[in-house]
């Protein structure tokens, strides 16, 4: 199964040529942790972003928390930039039921009301289980359920894509 | 004690600091650190308590403890219920597991109690049933383990670790919940030198089987320290032949500048509120350099969110 | 009625008896001891194989609750469950509702417990009207109303003079004077004044309150030529104050209760009301002293020191509740538990519940004699039970004890030659 995952450099690349046309001057990236943070990191070099990158974690929207509580932090959240009136494009490794988009849109609009958001992620895997889709996808892979898609990053910086 | 954590360790209800795990403590505080930006967003919330009921159960009267368990509970986006009891149903002779059965019937999922006697937490938790959390906001002379916590939180945030610290609580442990509270947190969290300085008169007995250094002389006491915690001196320990005035008093153990001399030269001094000025603390250092006094008071709402969200989730993760 | 008691374990402490041997009873006394007298023809014959017979047990101190305090337990059912607990004789203090200070309460008291099945009631009078440490009450007329000592239960006489002239007055007539020892000031606290209540955040009530007191009263006691018997002995350093006045040659007894044979601070882990106790349990080392004062003489007699209280007086935090814990009915297995581990004989431990009581008290009870009253405790000392509300006969289910495992169970209760306790069989 390993060689049908497709390279991620590959994908990076792909969908910093498919966002490039929507930027505007004052467009933000904000990455979703870990793996949306990283590949945030990347295209944002790419596409010479000016606004700062911002970073969401989720941790307190989620909506499995009665279920399983709080998940353990792995690092906070940090927008240094005005989400007032702003466009957003919110970036992701792993696009799966939607929940996680969800809760991103949520905590967002917490921070005040953007202009508009638009979801790029590297692989869209199926399985969506609300009204929510990505507007930017590096590759769409049908994976079934109980097998889990992750983004790893090894010492040396370079991204990886497996499949548990 | 262990009635607070359930078979796997999780927190169930939070009744003393006595007993937890330092892990735990660790948990409570790295929470906190999670929900500090909230309050410095345009909205001040995190769904994560949506739908819970949290009462405010205050057999003793408090505003300051009570408004920022609300705030808290509020930026958790809990409902919360105020009960001040001391001038409703307890005064028509309600027991308190009375008054808690009535308000479980409402609805209620968790309980913060404060109450003048000791153990009335402890009493509640024992009695609700199992999906009711309490949270102990102090009783009597025996614990308020929020302010311990965010008084631990404070030290983190301005010291770095635990590990390496003198530690001084100065004033009437006798009678501090606070102080006890305090006592457990730092000596789990392995500050290695715990000081409590007051007069014999001031201090409970055996209290070094609690694990502390007691000093009746302040001005060894206060030799390098890095933290000093000042507790405040009530009025009525002069008229229970404890002490003979406040005046004395403020000589012998008031924390002034030229006492803060003697500590660390980057020494902070902490004071849980409210303060007496003039009797336990000169204003100059309550107001000075090396005071987080105020700061204290913020953290107080993170550290009760960071309670709230761990009592009322599932098994964490 | 005739009663045989046969092949059981007859241990008679007074005597220096422990051998199997058959009990004869007729017209409520004991009639023969070993051999049945001429024409005995029982009408009814206990098979006590298996079973230890002693003396019945003489209780110091019982709560009867009446009058007053009916809520909390009546009197049917305390000497009920007292008898159910091989109790046959039991002084119960004076601190009822209205107390016990004139001889009219004293009277009706006795009347209404001698209509009763359950053992025999030998009321404790107020030492002072009302309990409240300032005028003396009718003690010679108390006496005669049925009172055979006088006390002040729990609550302290704090003006010293009002002691004295009590003591005085009731050496004039050789009355006993049971104290107990605490320093009204010192003794506001509700636990013990050590690491365990410190960590706990209860207010302390220190052992000096029971020491300063002590010494008042032994003071006084050499003073007045009073006869003392001290109540409820919690600290090492009281028990040697005892000691020493005993062997100095004063006329003074004293006493503990079952709790505090075996529970100490230590056990005050959750804040749980059934361990609030009057006088409070303390270290281990004072449990120790007690443990061992007893096994060597230090301390004469354990009670019960039974206090039923209702339920909603212990469901409430700690320092609000009603202090006093209820166990008639465990007087014997508690006992029995302290001997099984201090290797201390069956004889021994029945005396310290049977004939030195009685002889505190003053009463022709506690032994076997050949002519004594038939009072008789048969009981398995090894049967195993579990304390339970359902398991306790009293109206105070209140016991620090509360689902322990408890081993001596009483099987027959015989007062004044009648089975007032029949156990259900198994």
């Amino acid at each position: 199964m390993a060689d049908l995952l497709p390279d991620v450099d590959t994908l990076i690349a792909q969908l910093a040529d498919a966002l490039r046309p929507s930027l505007t001057a004052d467009t933000a990236l904000v990455g979703i942790h870990s793996g949306g943070v990283w590949i945030a990191e990347r295209l944002h070099r790419l596409l010479q972003i000016a606004t700062p990158l911002g970073m969401l974690s989720i941790t307190h929207y989620r909506d499995d928390f009665s279920r399983i509580g709080l998940h353990p932090q792995v690092k906070p959240s940090r927008l240094p930039f005005e989400v007032e009136g702003r466009n957003v494009i919110v970036v992701d490794d792993v696009f799966y039921t939607g929940r996680t988009m969800r809760a991103a849109m949520h905590e967002l609009f917490d921070y005040g009301r953007p202009a508009s958001i638009r979801l790029a992620v590297l692989v869209d895997r199926g399985g969506h289980e609300l009204p929510i889709r990505p507007d930017f996808t590096g590759i769409n892979l049908d994976i079934p359920p109980g097998q889990n898609l992750t983004l790893s990053r090894s010492d040396d910086g370079s991204l990886i894509m497996s499949l548990a | 004690m262990n009635r607070q954590l359930t078979s796997d360790g999780q927190l169930k209800h939070l009744l003393t600091l006595d007993g937890l795990p330092r892990a735990t403590l660790i948990k409570i505080l790295d929470t906190a650190e999670s929900f500090m930006d909230v309050g410095e967003r345009e909205v001040k919330k995190v769904p994560l308590l949506r739908g819970k009921s949290i009462f405010n159960l205050f057999f003793e009267p408090s505003t300051r403890t009570r408004t920022t368990f609300e705030i808290a509970a509020k930026r958790l986006s809990a409902d919360v219920v105020n009960l001040n009891i001391a001038t409703s149903s307890q005064s028509k002779g309600e027991t308190i597991l009375d008054t808690v059965d009535n308000l479980a019937a409402m609805h209620a999922d968790m309980f913060v109690v404060r109450h003048a006697q000791s153990g009335a937490a402890h009493l509640i938790a024992g009695h609700v049933a199992p999906h009711i959390s309490v949270v102990n906001a102090g009783d009597g002379r025996h614990a308020h383990p929020t302010q311990g916590l965010l008084d631990m939180f404070t030290i983190r945030r301005y010291k770095g670790a635990f590990h390496n610290l003198t530690v001084a609580i100065v004033g009437d442990v006798l009678h501090s919940r606070v102080a006890r509270s305090q006592i457990h947190a730092l000596t789990t969290l392995g500050v290695p030198e715990v000081r409590v300085i007051a007069p014999k008169t001031l201090l409970p007995t055996g209290v070094e089987q609690m694990g502390v250094k007691v000093f009746h002389d302040m001005q060894t006491g206060l030799r390098d320290c890095d933290v000093i915690i000042m507790l405040r001196l009530q009025n009525e320990r002069m008229k229970g032949a404890r002490l003979p005035s406040a005046q004395e008093y403020f000589k012998f153990y008031g924390l002034t500048l030229d006492k803060l001399a003697l500590a660390k030269p980057d020494a902070i001094v902490m004071h849980p509120g409210p303060m007496n000025r003039g009797v336990e603390i000169d204003s100059e250092v309550a107001d000075g350099a090396q005071s987080v006094i105020l700061p204290q008071v913020t953290y107080g709402i993170a550290v009760r969110m960071a309670v709230m969200a761990l009592l009322a989730g599932g098994a964490a993760a | 009625m005739k009663l045989q008691i046969k092949d059981g374990r007859v241990i008679d402490p007074k005597n220096k008896l422990d051998q199997l041997a058959d009990v004869f009873v007729a017209a409520g006394k004991i009639v023969g001891v070993g051999h049945a007298p001429a024409d005995f023809h029982a009408n009814r014959v206990i098979d006590a194989k298996g079973l230890i017979v002693c003396p019945g047990l003489v209780d110091l101190s019982v709560r009867l609750r009446e009058p007053g305090f009916e809520y909390k337990a009546t009197l049917e059912s305390e000497m009920l469950a007292a008898a159910s607990g091989g109790v046959t004789s039991l002084a119960c203090p004076p601190d009822t509702d209205p107390p016990l200070d004139e001889p009219g309460l004293v009277e009706m008291l006795k009347f209404r417990a001698k209509n009763l099945p359950g053992p025999r009631v030998y009321p404790l009078g107020a030492l002072t009207q009302r309990l409240e440490g300032t005028t003396l009450t009718e003690m010679a007329e108390l006496r005669e109303a049925g009172c055979v000592a006088f006390t002040q239960a729990n609550v302290p006489i704090i003006d010293t003079q009002a002691l004295l002239r009590a003591l005085e007055y009731a050496a004039t007539f050789g009355f006993a004077v049971w104290l107990r020892p605490q320093d009204f000031h010192l003794g506001r606290g509700i636990a013990h004044d050590g690491a365990v209540a410190s960590r706990l955040g209860l207010p302390g009530i220190p052992a000096l309150a029971e020491t300063v007191a002590l010494a008042t009263i032994l003071q006084l006691a050499r003073h007045s030529g009073a006869r003392i018997h001290i109540t409820r002995l919690s600290t090492r350093d009281g028990i040697a104050m005892v000691r020493a006045a005993k062997q100095e040659g004063l006329p003074i007894s004293c006493d503990v209760a079952t709790t505090h044979l075996h529970l100490s601070e230590m056990d005050l882990t959750s804040f749980d009301a059934q361990m609030h106790l009057a006088p409070p349990v303390r270290t281990l080392r004072d449990r120790d002293a007690i443990r061992e004062a007893l096994r060597d003489g230090g301390i004469d007699a354990i009670c019960s020191d039974h206090t039923p209280v209702d339920d909603d007086e212990k469901q409430v935090p700690f320092g609000e509740s009603s202090p006093g814990a209820s166990g008639v009915e465990l007087l014997l297995p508690l006992t029995l538990k302290w001997a099984r581990e201090m290797g201390v004989s069956l004889s021994q431990a029945l005396e310290l519940v049977s004939w030195k009581p009685a002889q505190i008290l003053g009463i022709p009870n506690g032994h076997l004699s050949v002519g004594a009253n038939a009072d008789i405790c048969l009981f398995d000392e090894h049967s195993e039970w579990q304390v339970s509300r359902r398991t306790l006969r009293s109206q105070g289910k209140n016991t620090p004890f509360i689902g322990h495992p408890m081993n001596g169970q009483v099987r027959f209760t015989v007062i004044d030659g009648h089975i007032d306790f029949e156990a259900p069989d198994a």
